[in-house]
């Protein structure tokens, strides 16, 4: 049982920090990408990303589910990098897409809260367009941290479409939130306590470090 | 012979169909001291924007040094890293002092330049702030890091956008000082927008009159105060011209 609660802990985290760290190497720079430049279509992308914060992560699950299933529009083509249905990397692909827009959002607000007159002073200092980009990103970090956080905590007590990709099968992809679920089902309420103090625990010293960093910020 | 080194040709600027500026010919001469006056909303920032390569013009030519650039042109990094601008708010970055001013410098890879950045931070009266947080400093103070930021690169031109409003006396004098010193010991070509016709009369060689976006009158600083050809610079210059 110890060995299975470990074992649990440790896929959950694989999971969601693998899940985290695409949603952020996409959601960063788009959301740079979005809040410094103006283009046609830059309004109906931003409303996109806004409602992909508010979604449901099990209807994200059912279309993930959809797309992967044997019926689904990519069953026809053998690719190496889309995983399969009940495999961690489903859970992963389905926690990338629920983190991104959160990511990206969250940043992309960030970089829009940023002095404008600054960028024409860094680019007045003889900035290139991707030094200005990254300028711009260090002057934004503080909300580039809320918003990698955000998208861990969406992320890592997520229950539905984990559920629905991954099917909570032992072993292979029962994370903290499923044993959650099915443990107090069989009435397990010790066990199920257990992981979920786990799993309160982690978003905690998520926010934690969060808060750490904020506070070295506010010190710079 | 004077050499030129920025030469507009009809330039005009507009923004949704209103035309912000409209310059049929401005010359600006290598090492001078150049004062731009003007009310509010003459254009004055905008013509800075244009020669800082900020943005594009709507139409004309402006040609630095030997380099003409159309509004079709792409401004190659090497020409834009010649001119800089102290804006009229310092807009410095959340780091301390000696990081602002060493900025610019490691945008183009220049990491041996502790000296240098000392030497600069000495002159604005700064150095023994290097290590304090930039948003910590007053506003005077901040415009000087600003101010020691562009300096430190030694650009061959320098552009001022209203560098003192809003600024006590010392802090103005410090400025001001330091304009004149970096024009004299370097040569940079200074070019200062300002409202504050006092502060022109101060510090520039010569004195462009805008208005409305177009220029009434150029002359020596002198003759600009004291004999201005146009009736409306002679209001300007006397205060009675309402803003």
């Amino acid at each position: 049982m110890r060995a299975d609660f470990f074992e649990i802990v440790i896929l959950s985290l694989q999971v969601s920090g693998i899940a985290l760290l695409i949603s952020t190497l996409v959601g960063v720079p788009v959301g740079v990408f979005m809040g410094l430049k103006s283009f046609i279509g830059r309004r109906l992308i931003m409303v996109l990303l806004y409602t992909g914060m508010g979604f449901p992560p099990v209807v994200i699950g059912l279309f993930v589910y959809l797309m992967l299933s044997n019926n689904g529009p990519l069953a026809d083509f053998d690719l190496a990098f889309v995983p399969s249905l009940f495999t961690p990397g489903a859970m992963i692909l389905a926690q990338s897409i629920i983190a991104f827009p959160l990511v990206a959002g969250f940043t992309m607000a960030a970089v829009m809260g940023v002095n404008p007159n600054l960028k024409s002073q860094i680019r007045s200092l003889g900035a290139t367009n991707r030094q200005t980009a990254w300028t711009i990103l260090g002057e934004a970090r503080l909300g580039v941290i809320v918003a990698i956080v955000a998208g861990f905590g969406s992320i890592i007590s997520e229950v539905g479409a984990v559920m629905l990709v991954g099917g909570n099968i032992q072993h292979q992809t029962r994370v903290l939130t499923t044993a959650i679920v099915l443990e107090t089902r069989k009435g397990n309420f010790e066990l199920a306590i257990a992981l979920g103090s786990v799993l309160m625990g982690l978003t905690f010293f998520a926010n934690l470090i969060m808060l750490r960093m904020q506070g070295r910020d506010a010190d710079l | 012979m004077k050499e030129l080194i920025f030469r507009l040709r009809e330039v005009r600027k507009s923004y949704q169909d209103r035309c912000v500026l409209n310059i049929e010919k401005l010359d600006i001469y290598k090492g001078e001291i150049f004062a731009v006056v003007g009310p509010s909303g003459a254009g004055k920032s905008t013509l800075l924007r244009l020669m800082n390569f900020l943005e594009k013009p709507t139409e004309g030519t402006i040609r630095f040094e030997t380099h003409e650039f159309s509004p079709q042109l792409d401004i190659p990094l090497t020409i834009r890293r010649q001119v800089t601008t102290v804006f009229q708010t310092p807009l410095l970055l959340n780091r301390n002092v000696w990081a602002n001013v060493r900025y610019g410098l490691a945008l183009r890879g220049r990491n041996d330049s502790d000296q240098r950045i000392e030497h600069v931070l000495e002159q604005v009266g700064l150095l023994e702030y290097a290590n304090q947080k930039a948003r910590t400093l007053s506003g005077g103070e901040a415009q000087r890091v600003a101010l020691a930021r562009a300096i430190v690169l030694n650009p061959q031109v320098l552009l001022l956008d209203e560098p003192t409003a809003n600024l006590d006396p010392f802090n103005v004098s410090l400025i001001e000082e330091n304009v004149r010193n970096l024009n004299r010991d370097m040569g940079t070509t200074i070019v200062v927008v300002t409202h504050n016709i006092f502060q022109a009369h101060r510090l520039a060689h010569r004195v462009a009159f805008l208005l409305k976006g177009e220029i009434i009158e150029i002359a020596d600083v002198e003759k600009f105060f004291e004999r201005p050809e146009d009736p409306r610079t002679s209001a300007f210059v006397r205060g009675e011209m309402i803003y």
